[in-house]
């Protein structure tokens, strides 16, 4: 049959938590989940979880950066807002509707909304946000507020 | 399969060069089949055209996808985007034109279009009185 020549190769000794695509049903997904040890559970499958898209924090003298991995988005689905002191990433992936009538083989990517919020590590200069989107990697540069900046006091000693 | 498994493990060991991190992901990826062919998309954020390489080898497909590290004087506060770079094999179906192939890069989404060949695609015949 066509339908297992493509399948994913995997190596023997990378005993990775399976992905479900359609090709299991929710069925064999719950029969799976009762014969996992308690480790694997934890670790969620992706047709009971969200989507949650890594964020990273990185910080410098003048600025918090915020990194967040959103492979195939549109700029325009993408939503950024600040508020008291914590950041939300937030948007939406759609269905491409021009596969909705082709054979799906594997569905292994995320399709939906999702929403990420962090408390910024210190206080920012709102007015001065910038937010860049490529190779589907969010990056926001959000500028210390002057008072948050580390500052270098001259002491003189006599 | 064994055979298999061994020839990749081999070819990961030569392949490994001094600061070269050898420990890839897996990317998600959607396939669908349409009546001209497959189409693979594959999530790799991080990676561009640059860092990309696709593969064909008899009737396996590989793709590696490397990572575009940005030197950053920037200390990280908290991570949980993985630094490894991607990789994946796949079988192909027999019936892929593999001197058709043709891959797009798009926001850290690379596609994959994997035309059959033009004998076995469903020929319709018409039938004479």
């Amino acid at each position: 049959m066509i339908m297992n020549s493509l399948t994913r190769w995997q190596r023997p000794d990378l005993a990775a938590w399976p992905t479900f695509g359609k090709l299991f049903g929710l069925r064999d997904e719950l029969d799976r989940l009762f014969e996992s040890p308690f480790s694997e559970l934890a670790r969620g499958s992706q047709l009971l979880s969200v989507w949650n898209p890594a964020l990273d924090v990185y910080e410098d003298k003048d600025n918090v950066v915020v990194t967040a991995e959103l492979p195939g988005m549109k700029k325009e689905d993408i939503d950024v807002s600040l508020h008291d002191g914590s950041l939300s990433i937030s948007g939406e992936r759609k269905r491409e509707e021009k596969f909705e009538g082709a054979e799906t083989y594997r569905e292994e990517r995320f399709v939906g909304r999702f929403q990420r919020t962090i408390s910024l590590p210190s206080a920012v200069d709102g007015a001065k946000v910038k937010a860049q989107y490529k190779d589907g990697i969010l990056t926001i540069t959000l500028p210390k507020a002057e008072e948050a900046k580390p500052k270098q006091i001259e002491v003189n000693v006599n | 399969m064994n055979a298999v498994a061994n020839q990749e493990t081999h070819k990961d060991i030569q392949g490994n060069h001094a600061n070269r991190p050898q420990n890839f992901i897996s990317p998600e990826v959607n396939i669908f089949e349409t009546k001209d062919g497959y189409v693979l998309q594959a999530e790799m954020p991080g990676v561009n055209k640059e860092g990309l390489e696709v593969t064909l080898e008899g009737n396996e497909l590989t793709i590696l996808g490397r990572r575009n590290r940005q030197e950053l004087n920037l200390s990280p506060l908290y991570r949980e985007s993985s630094t490894a770079d991607y990789r994946r094999v796949f079988e192909l179906d027999p019936a892929i034109d593999t001197g058709k192939v043709n891959a797009q890069m798009n926001q850290g989404v690379l596609t994959l279009h994997l035309p059959k060949s033009e004998k076995v695609k469903p020929r319709k015949v018409t039938v004479s009185d």
